[in-house]
């Protein structure tokens, strides 16, 4: 078995398992945020009629999506949140940063299965955990239960070698990927990370990898821990050698990259596989640049951006919006001074939370605006109006936009990146 | 079980943006929420749309945010079946638990907007424009979700 089949199958309590099969599955930790939260706990009460979770300590609540409230409706939504997680015992963070982030950060640890409210949890595959988003009732069920059904998935292996131009980053591989694969070419499948440039990869970008999985429909992602994660685990009593790939693993499909000659990627409206070279959308005039979100709103991200921007300012007539992505990340990015850098150069800097990465509460765009963005959608609307458009970018790509007012390759200030 | 409805064409990759835009997710109700269903793609959507009638796509139908809003706002409005040529993963699974029957159909580019459509679930069949269509049925394990009324009965017959 692949890992992925091999956690699945632990957590079926079964020997082993095959794709296709379907298969009861008990969970580690369920997770839900502020988008659906609500439908939730009614579907929850209402519908099962449950009135007790199954264990207070393995249910995480997270208001990130509209912090703070941003309306009257949005008050009401974190309020029941507040309420329910009180009576029930359950940890609720507010203003703490993206549940994803807060999820990798705290809890999700190699060769748990995870569930959350969320299509983005496909991301904790960096740290060798399976992870997978679902709908409200999938969820109620799981926090009444702490038991969910799954079909195992296909796995589909992606090997990527050569060594990465300076100036290109995970978030180009994962769009070159996304455009390969199509929006839905890895629909009900899991994607294994593999290969040289995988192991390189700080697990900050395996993050930024595995989160984007969903964006081509992936139920899944997962990169074989190493390391770099048993170094950050060093404190924690984890099966390491259970954590590995039989050698008689099976892949529905493998796919073999060299990265070397791969330049920045943009992904253009309204579609994150309408993905183009650089060279192809150069030139095109910006309103707003947005760096943060759970796919590249970390440390490293900040970093990049920084050191692009030190000693410039932001274009006069571009809005740049910095959104770290929790607060360690804010605590860590103040006392290295790299918030000051973006506050020199003219951004605004937004409390940790989902931010700009959706078109609900900070930093919407009106009809005929352009933004340059760090997150990992820009469909029709997802930033506001119908009628705006969003390019996906690389941190730097976003930085070098917003210090030219146009959509620019970062390679343009190649002694700036680090 | 025997559905006709009017037909309303969508293309490929409809997502729950489309379906149900972000910042509507707050409203205090699916009800109130699924007056901006589709708004992005089709003005006026939820007056259009009569209980009843049938949602016709390409690839991809429910790409994107987990949020089951959007198939719940679409079965406030009547929506009772979605043919498509396929479905993503979350929202095909939103569907069978809420109990929105999904119908894959390679033939999907024949359907237009407007057609009445009929769908016969005992035999697999969809009539459309006097041609007949065989679809595969759902397995039984979903199946029988769907036919206890989605995942909320499933699970209490079970306990």
């Amino acid at each position: 078995m692949n890992l992925t089949e091999k956690i699945i199958a632990k957590h079926a309590n079964r020997d082993n398992v095959k794709p296709g099969e379907i298969v009861e599955v008990s969970i580690d930790w369920c997770m839900a945020n502020d988008a659906t939260i609500s439908l939730n706990i009614d579907i929850f009460k209402n519908e099962f009629g449950f009135t007790n979770v199954w264990d207070s300590e393995k249910i995480i609540f997270i208001n990130d999506h509209q912090i703070p409230a941003d309306s009257v409706n949005t008050a009401a939504v974190h309020q029941k949140t507040r309420e329910f997680c009180k009576n029930q015992g359950i940890q609720c963070h507010e203003s703490d940063g993206v549940c994803h982030q807060l999820m990798f950060e705290k809890y999700v640890k190699p060769g748990e299965l995870v569930v959350a409210a969320d299509s983005h949890t496909c991301s904790y595959g960096c740290v060798g955990a399976v992870s997978t988003g679902m709908g409200s009732t999938d969820i109620a069920a799981v926090m009444g239960t702490g038991k969910t059904w799954l079909k195992v998935p296909e796995t589909i292996k992606i090997d990527l070698n050569g060594i990465l131009q300076k100036g290109v980053f995970a978030k180009d591989v994962i769009l070159k990927i996304i455009k390969d694969l199509s929006a839905s070419g890895a629909t009900y499948k899991t994607v294994e990370f593999s290969g040289e440039v995988t192991s390189r990869f700080s697990i900050s970008e395996r993050f930024t990898m595995c989160n984007m999985v969903i964006e081509a429909g992936g139920k899944s992602a997962m990169v074989a821990p190493d390391e770099k994660v048993v170094s950050m685990f060093q404190n924690k009593n984890i099966d390491w050698d259970f954590l590995t790939t039989d050698s008689n693993a099976a892949y529905s499909q493998t796919i073999t990259y060299n990265l070397s000659d791969l330049t920045p990627q943009v992904a253009c409206p309204h579609f994150v596989d309408n993905v183009k070279d650089i060279k192809k959308v150069e030139g095109i005039k910006i309103d707003q640049a947005f760096l943060g979100s759970c796919t590249n709103g970390r440390f490293d991200d900040l970093t990049i951006g920084a050191n692009l921007l030190k000693g410039k300012k932001v274009a006069s007539d571009v809005r740049l919006l910095v959104t770290p992505a929790s607060v360690d990340i804010y605590r860590e990015a103040l006392n290295q001074g790299i918030i000051n850098i973006f506050l020199e150069a003219g951004a605004m800097i937004n409390h940790p939370g989902c931010s700009t990465c959706w078109g609900a509460c900070q930093g919407v765009l009106t009809k005929g605006q352009t933004m340059i963005s760090s997150a990992n959608r820009n469909f029709k609307g997802r930033a506001g109006s119908p009628e705006s458009d969003i390019y996906l970018a690389s941190p730097a790509t976003v930085i070098a936009s917003a210090i030219v007012g146009k959509i620019t390759d970062p390679r343009k200030f190649l002694e700036d990146i680090k | 079980m025997i559905f006709t409805g009017k037909g309303f064409r969508f293309g490929d990759n409809v997502d729950t943006d489309q379906i149900l835009p972000s910042q509507y997710l707050v409203l205090p109700s699916i009800k109130e929420m699924s007056k901006h269903a589709m708004e992005p793609l089709l003005k006026d959507f939820s007056d259009k749309f009569k209980s009843g009638d049938i949602l016709v796509a390409d690839h991809n139908f429910g790409c994107g945010s987990s949020r089951e809003q959007a198939p719940a706002v679409l079965k406030e409005l009547g929506v009772q079946v979605i043919i498509a040529k396929d479905f993503a993963r979350i929202f095909f699974r939103n569907c069978i638990n809420i109990g929105i029957l999904l119908i894959e159909l390679k033939e999907a580019d024949d359907f237009q907007d407007g057609d009445v459509i009929s769908i016969d679930t005992v035999k697999s069949i969809i009539i459309n424009k006097n041609k007949t269509y065989t679809f595969t049925p759902l397995s039984n394990f979903l199946k029988n979700i769907i036919s206890k009324g989605g995942l909320v009965n499933y699970f209490s017959a079970k306990k």
